[in-house]
């Protein structure tokens, strides 16, 4: 024991060793963790109903971003039966391969969003934004009023798409060419609402059947 | 050989200084944003005072501006007096200082403006990240430097404790922010869904690890000892701590993803990892506390060390909970909800917050030039104030958050949903009015400081204070 510590002194004794070796043991949590799943996320193919996001939806994604509306609610429906039963089939893997960063969420002050496409009317979705305690007088979401008189930047989408291009997503030159047109005259409030439309509702030709597939052994 | 040299203490001063002010307005923030979800129309629908953008900020100010102004400001004070040596490259430590502050308000003003990474505690966007990855650097140099110059051969503990939180830290900034810019203000993450999950929280989880524990566990082993007037209860104990606590925390942040998406393997590993995380964290608790036997009398009167003994009491209970949340059946209920809410508080306000009051109000005296604080009652009050808060602040988050849990998973017979979400929300809204009254006890302990801080200096304000010298150096052999 004491012998075993006389060199354990060396570290004690020499910043750079201590240096060294504290950033050794705080490497390996994350190289064990994080390195496996970046490798198998390279050879994964996204499933060839997950599209990546038309730009609308891309603008709209992007709003709920800048509001934080991740603070509040979460996109990831847990395996356990209580969730299922209130918000649809578990949310998998494939199904945020488009999604940079991820919004999965960690709290829960209003519902889970995963599988809340098509839940409601468009309108709803709406008047639901613009004051929510029209629709749901005992909600405590705050109002997003602004969002009705903001228009879309088209050039500003055409940039982000050439980048997540960059990236890997699989735009064409027609998408991105075609974003203009479907930009045209929208407000920022459309764009939320057809991205929260589109959320959950990628696996709608058959979710449990294409689920089900894949899990088999 | 006589020294002449001094303490460099003025950018220790100004860090004091910043972490005050930050700590009223990071608080300030949290309370308001906390208020609205009583009181939605609280936001008056402008976008910068809503909820949902402000509480980034808040998590910003209160971690990084005011937690890590006092990280730095303390680390500059103990490595010193640790290493009887002034600092290597004072005006590197001075920009550390301003280009520190500069990331801070440039981060707590864009944000609000819904310029963000979305990130959870990483929120700033590329090119502040880029200012804080030079400051880090340069933070780290004026640490390790100082090590190096040191005329005690010896490594005080401390002094690991804060080099684990500056090379851990920056390896966590660095490649959680590792971005492809589309312009100044939006960028998008190497990273996408699952992995992005696993980066993501692998740096949240850490940056509780390193940021608001080791960190201010460097600051705990420096000012427990010195305010409890003598040695740590245990000094291998310390080192033993240390070794555990930085491997080991680094493998647990998959805990934040139990039953999702992430691969069952990983949410496992991270689930027995947390459980063996008590281990090191209990023994530092244990250290701390047991530092004080023998010397509890004085703790009567000594708010400071009453702050540090309640800091550590509550460090103790939130990584016990911590651990305890960490198991899958314990997060199936808690997640989601204002449990954790509730323990992140009970770690930051009751941990993090406690032992940096504790440890300011321990240093700021001789860094001012005075004898002790201005206000003896000030700091009581503060005392009462800070902990009153955090009672009813940690008290009614649990109870929400345990309500929430139950009530999201309350089936029937038949195995339909007994309650509609927002019959959840009914039950913990008064919860969320007593939240708001916690945020606003400590936000008057805060001002409180701040009155008696600025008392303290007034004398320091009027006269050039006169430097502290680095004592002799004691018959050893030169650092190695």
């Amino acid at each position: 024991m004491a012998r075993g510590y006389k060199y354990f002194e060396a570290i004690e004794k020499h910043a750079g060793l201590l240096g060294f070796f504290t950033a050794i043991m705080v490497s390996l949590g994350g190289l064990s963790e994080i390195t496996p799943l970046f490798v198998h996320a390279a050879t994964v193919e996204a499933p060839a109903n997950v599209k990546p996001y038309d730009p609308l939806r891309l603008a709209g994604k992007d709003i709920y971003v800048r509001e934080g509306c991740y603070l509040c609610h979460t996109q990831m429906i847990r395996a356990l039966r209580a969730e299922t039963e209130r918000y649809g089939h578990y949310s998998v893997a494939e199904e945020s391969v488009y999604d940079r960063p991820q919004l999965w969420g960690s709290k829960r002050t209003g519902p889970d969003l995963a599988r809340v496409g098509g839940k409601y009317s468009d309108e709803w979705q709406r008047l639901h934004l613009l004051d929510p305690r029209k629709v749901v007088p005992e909600s405590n979401m705050p109002s997003y009023p602004w969002l009705e008189h903001e228009s879309i930047d088209a050039r500003d989408i055409m940039a982000r798409m050439r980048t997540l291009r960059r990236m890997g997503d699989p735009y064409s030159d027609e998408d991105i060419a075609a974003a203009p047109a479907a930009l045209e005259g929208k407000t920022a409030l459309d764009a939320l609402v057809a991205y929260l439309q589109g959320l959950g509702t990628r696996f709608s030709a058959n979710p449990a059947a294409s689920l089900e597939t894949e899990d088999a052994p | 050989m006589q020294t002449n040299e001094t303490y460099d203490d003025h950018v220790i001063r100004l860090f004091l200084l910043a972490a005050v002010v930050w700590g009223i307005i990071g608080m300030t923030v949290g309370t308001y944003a906390g208020s609205q979800l009583a009181w939605p129309a609280l936001n008056f629908d402008l976008p910068w005072l809503t909820f949902s953008r402000l509480r980034p900020d808040h998590t910003f100010g209160v971690i990084f501006a005011f937690g890590g102004s006092a990280l730095i400001g303390t680390c500059y004070y103990v490595v010193q007096r640790t290493c009887h040596t002034r600092l290597a490259f004072p005006r590197l430590a001075n920009m550390t200082f301003w280009g520190w502050q500069l990331a801070c308000l440039l981060t707590m003003i864009t944000v609000p403006l819904g310029y963000t990474q979305s990130k959870e505690y990483a929120e700033a966007e590329w090119p502040i990240d880029l200012l804080i990855a030079v400051v880090w650097v340069s933070f780290g140099v004026v640490f390790f430097a100082t090590l190096a110059r040191r005329r005690i051969r010896h490594i005080y503990v401390a002094n690991w404790y804060y080099g684990a939180f500056i090379i851990a830290v920056g390896l966590l900034h660095v490649v959680n922010n590792l971005v492809v810019p589309v312009s100044l203000t939006k960028s998008y993450p190497i990273y996408s869904g699952v992995v992005d999950a696993m980066v993501q929280w692998w740096y949240g989880h850490n940056a509780v690890a390193f940021f608001l524990t080791a960190g201010f566990l460097g600051m705990m082993y420096y000012f427990v000892p010195r305010q409890a007037q003598q040695p740590l209860w245990s000094y291998r104990f310390s080192i033993v701590n240390f070794w555990a606590l930085i491997s080991v925390y680094m493998w647990a942040g998959s805990h934040h993803l139990m039953y999702t998406a992430l691969p069952d393997w990983v949410q496992g590993v991270g689930m027995v990892f947390s459980l063996v995380l008590l281990m090191p964290s209990w023994g530092s608790a244990a250290n701390g506390l047991f530092t004080f036997n023998g010397s509890w009398h004085r703790v009567k009167n000594d708010p400071a060390a009453k702050f540090m003994i309640l800091a550590l009491v509550f460090y103790a209970a939130s990584t016990f909970e911590g651990s305890m949340m960490a198991i899958k059946t314990v997060n199936a209920l808690s997640h989601y909800t204002d449990w954790t809410i509730a323990h992140v508080h009970s770690g930051s306000i009751g941990w993090v917050a406690m032992i940096t009051i504790g440890s300011l109000y321990a240093m700021a005296p001789r860094i001012l030039g005075r004898e002790a604080m201005h206000s003896h009652g000030g700091m009581e009050l503060h005392f009462w104030l800070h902990t009153i808060g955090v009672l009813l602040y940690v008290i009614s988050m649990w109870t929400a958050g345990v309500t929430e849990g139950l009530m999201w998973r309350a089936t029937h017979a038949d195995g339909s949903l007994v309650y509609p979400f927002i019959d959840s929300l009914l039950a913990i809204k008064p919860l969320y009015v007593v939240r708001a009254l916690g945020g606003a006890f400590m936000v008057a302990g805060m001002i409180c400081m701040a009155w008696n801080l600025w008392h303290t200096a007034a004398e320091a304000r009027r006269t050039p204070i006169k430097p502290i010298p680095v004592p002799e150096p004691a018959a050893i052999p030169a650092a190695g």
